[in-house]
């Protein structure tokens, strides 16, 4: 994969890695990249949990009736699928993984400003997913990962566990947030002003501010509805004096600006890894900065789109539609500066730039039909249908998991110092994308007839484009397969990567692969910016 | 134009007045966006193959786009968006906007059945007959959890909420049948929650009216008066299939074996069934009457316990004519039961 081939290079002595090889040195670890390394050995297990309820669903829809689970099972399925794509993969997912692991390194710092606190981050993690994992062997919630009530507050599911291992997890993300935004604040190197951030700092930056204000309003409801469950409290129940709606809007508050806590990081790794594979600036720093935090106050204030046929008032139908038109333009300025980007420049492709064109096709289209969706009529049709379905899987799944995988692969040799094979890499990814295109295209189409989602049994007009879109998800499935097994051996047996196997001029490519455990042999001194190619042609450096 | 359009986007046919106002509108933004997002790829892709990497010390220049290019990065993408939006909003504020000469049709909604009543007329579950060429909204509301009242050949979806009335409307503008659905996920059978709305002619609807309308009061009046009605009191088997099919029993019972909200009933009688928390019941006529009174007693299993008793309102003869008529459906051959299974048929023309 690299230009470097042939020549040997050496594996440093000393790094993050060996520093301490028993268990309890990770357990109880400090180290920032250690954290972010079991962040994601974390993610990519519930990766492949929730990735195997998704295949269940799939097979089921094989046929308009019952196909080999029952409707309780099924209903439980696509619950616990989202509860834990939502929560458990997208949105640690880029942040604690790769914002763990590089922003420090990128602002050169030896680590965050509060390492325990991380480690605490990673704790609670793993303790509200300890709890879903029990309330879902325990029979598990029927209610859809958006907990609708009354429904969610009068089925006989074990809702309450599941809402309370959430609540948790809520926890993760909100330290680990307050952590970054400490650290960017207040951790930069000499040199290193804000307009000379890397691009992913600033991405990870917006996120953390709309993790901070946004996830506690999760916990609240969470609460609300778990202690209604229980207790019958009624604040959502018309019968009590409650109102079902003002549900609907906490829950949104929280969950719309979700989504950017799960895309604005994977916006980030493009920006990154397509300055690096064109190597050229990106075309328009500022623009691309400042659209992040746009996008994050923005993005407070489009949540009713999701309520358009819900009974909210017609006024504010039209004040969350026309918001939500503005949110998408600051999506619009990054897509036309990464094409920007690639404009005379010096584009390589491997498999991170594959991933790079995954996101662009994912992120455009996803994005074009989410400002259809935004659209108030055409709303009307859609809302509740596959329609909407697939537009959400596009961006959450394609966008942002193409996002993760550029992150993966790009700084894979970072992270482990070792080189994956390019030629399986290229392969997975082409599996991938195609994969995507074959599940989730028919699934607008669906949409369009009318199918509405998380219909167990169907009318057997719109069989044949299940099938289709079931046939789409097997190839995903074995695109992913190829990944985890070249990874694993990549772990092993891949040679060494080298200081800087890209020739990127990311900081984070300064220091050794792996990282020493204070990151860098000696602390750096910023002269450049993180995209500025220019006169250096940096070469691949050799250890 | 339109139909070919319609057809390349899967979407059903059209048939109220709000659909093909929707339509055009789904056309405008599927044509630009898919040029905007072919224009954007194909550019992407010019650009890889005229800038691919040629050397590994090539060097490239540092651009930054002038203010221009990204004022028009902004304006250009946020002119259509908001085009799309003024359109969109109008035509859903006239959704939200039912003409004052509308016809009223109330709409209860529960698990997982549509009720439909007329102000001055009948009730219905799940068929919702309506006239062609005439505004009728719909009052909505629901008696347990949030359902979806749905039409997609109207173009037309609204919450249906308990605790409050939620409205939409509609004109349809072809006589046919057209699938309603529930689109709010609503529990167990939220995908069986299905309904149909069939459009007559508006001659034929009135007509239709007026005969709902003096059967009702002849059954106020509780004086069966035609000869099939006195006949049919002689045979208690076909007096419990007419009772079941007045009170809503089949709404949720099949009596072909076919699973459904409720226990079939095809050979239902003194068969032995597994009871929700242990057990079993032989289904004699004591256990049958039981389960009309007090329905929660002693659920199957696999069931949700969600029947309503009958207590004061089947009388005693009326509960024998249905056992009767439960003990009356045996099996036939298990295949020629299975074809009688109701499958939807939407009928596309008249």
């Amino acid at each position: 994969m690299s230009p470097s081939e042939g020549v040997d290079i050496a594996f440093p002595a000393h790094h993050y890695l060996n520093e301490g090889t028993t268990v309890r040195s990770w357990l109880l670890t400090r180290d920032h990249k250690r954290i972010g390394v079991m962040f994601l050995v974390a993610v990519i297990l519930a990766l492949l949990l929730g990735g195997t309820f998704a295949l269940l669903l799939r097979f089921e829809h094989l046929t308009p009736g019952p196909t080999y689970v029952s409707a309780v099972t099924y209903n439980r399925l696509f619950t616990l699928h989202g509860v834990i794509m939502v929560w458990f993969f997208l949105i640690p997912a880029i942040p604690s993984v790769f914002g763990n692991f590089f922003i420090p390194i990128m602002i050169g710092a030896k680590d965050v400003a509060f390492p325990r606190l991380n480690l605490a981050s990673l704790y609670i993690y793993m303790f509200g997913a300890a709890l879903t994992t029990w309330a879902m062997i325990h029979g598990g919630a029927d209610t859809g990962w958006t907990f609708y009530t009354p429904y969610s507050t009068t089925t006989t599911t074990t809702v309450a566990p599941m809402l309370l291992g959430i609540f948790i997890l809520g926890f993760s993300t909100i330290v680990t947030g307050i952590n970054f935004i400490v650290t960017i604040h207040t951790m930069r190197g000499p040199g290193l002003s804000w307009m000379r951030l890397p691009l992913f700092v600033w991405a990870i930056y917006g996120t953390s501010i709309i993790q901070v204000l946004a996830t506690p309003v999760l916990g609240l409801v969470m609460l609300l509805v778990g202690v209604e469950h229980l207790f019958g409290f009624g604040l959502f129940d018309p019968a009590r004096g409650g109102d079902p709606i003002l549900f609907q809007h906490l829950f949104w508050f929280y969950s719309h600006p979700a989504v950017y806590i799960m895309i604005l990081p994977a916006m980030g790794v493009i920006s990154e890894t397509v300055a690096a594979a064109a190597r050229k600036n990106v075309f328009g720093y500022r623009a691309v900065a400042y659209s992040s935090l746009g996008i994050a106050f923005v993005g407070f204030f489009t949540w009713g789109h999701h309520m358009f046929v819900a009974g909210q008032g017609t006024f504010d139908a039209g004040a969350f539609g026309v918001l939500s038109m503005f949110v998408g333009i600051f999506t619009a300025i990054k897509v036309f500066t990464w094409v920007g980007t690639l404009y005379r420049g010096a584009i390589r492709f491997t498999t991170p730039f594959a991933y790079i064109c995954g996101f662009l096709f994912f992120l455009v289209f996803g994005g074009m039909t989410g400002i259809a969706v935004a659209t108030v009529s055409l709303d009307v049709h859609w809302h509740d249908t596959y329609f909407v379905v697939a537009h959400f899987h596009f961006i959450m799944v394609g966008a942002a998991m193409m996002g993760f995988l550029a992150a993966l692969h790009y700084w894979f040799p970072k992270m482990f110092g070792r080189t994956y094979h390019e030629g399986w890499g290229l392969v997975s990814a082409t599996l991938i994308i195609l994969g995507f295109n074959a599940t989730f295209i028919p699934q607008f189409l669906l949409g369009n007839m009318g199918m509405p989602r998380r219909y167990y049994d169907y009318p057997a007009r719109f069989q044949s484009l299940h099938v289709a879109s079931t046939a789409g998800s097997t190839l995903l499935f074995f695109g992913f397969m190829i990944i985890f097994i070249y990874l694993a051996l990549a772990l092993k047996y891949g040679r060494a990567a080298g200081r800087n196997p890209w020739g990127s001029r990311g900081f984070e490519w300064e220091t050794p692969s792996p990282p020493p455990l204070h990151n860098f042999e000696k602390l750096p001194v910023f002269t450049h910016g993180p995209h500025e190619y220019q006169g250096t042609a940096e070469v691949p450096h050799a250890a | 134009m339109n139909e070919l359009l319609r057809n390349v986007l899967f979407l059903p046919e059209q048939a109220s007045t709000f659909a093909r106002k929707v339509d055009s509108l789904h056309y405008f933004v599927i044509i630009t966006t898919m040029i905007a997002s072919t224009v954007v790829g194909l550019t992407a892709l010019a650009f890889f193959v005229r800038f691919r990497r040629r050397s590994e010390t090539q060097v490239t220049p540092l651009l930054n786009p002038p203010w221009w290019l990204e004022a028009m990065f902004v304006l250009v993408p946020l002119g259509f968006f908001l085009a799309w939006f003024a359109r969109g909003y109008s035509d859903f504020v006239e959704l939200k906007t039912p003409p004052k000469d509308s016809m009223d049709v109330y709409v209860q909604a529960k698990q997982w059945m549509w009720k439909f009543s007329y102000p001055d007329g009948p009730n219905a579950i799940g068929v919702l007959r309506v006239p062609a060429n005439r505004p009728v909204r719909l009052m909505m509301t629901s008696r347990d959890v949030i359902h979806s009242f749905f039409v997609p050949s109207f173009r037309v979806k609204q919450d249906v909420v308990p605790g409050r009335y939620t409205e939409t409307w509609f004109e349809a503008i072809e006589p046919g049948r057209y699938q309603i659905l529930c689109a709010e996920y609503c529990g167990t059978n939220h995908s069986l929650m299905r309904g149909e709305v069939i459009v007559l002619r508006p001659e034929e609807f009135d007509s239709w009216l007026a005969d709902q309308r003096r059967g009702r009061a002849l059954q106020q009046d509780g004086a069966p008066t035609t000869d099939e009605d006195v006949a049919s009191v002689a045979d208690l088997v076909r007096q419990g299939e007419k009772i079941a099919v007045q009170q809503g029993c089949l709404k949720c019972h099949s009596v072909d074996g076919s699973p459904h909200i409720g226990p079939t009933w095809l050979d239902l009688y003194l068969r032995r069934e597994q009871l929700e928390g242990g057990g079993t019941v032989v289904a004699d006529e004591g256990y049958l009457t039981e389960s009309m009174m007090d329905p929660r007693a002693k659920i199957v299993r696999g069931f949700n316990p969600v029947m309503p008793t009958f207590k004061g309102k089947l009388a005693g003869p009326e509960v024998a004519a249905i056992v009767e008529y439960v003990k009356s459906l045996r099996s036939v051959p298990v295949e020629q039961a299975r074809s009688r299974r109701p499958v939807y048929e939407p009928i596309r023309r008249r």
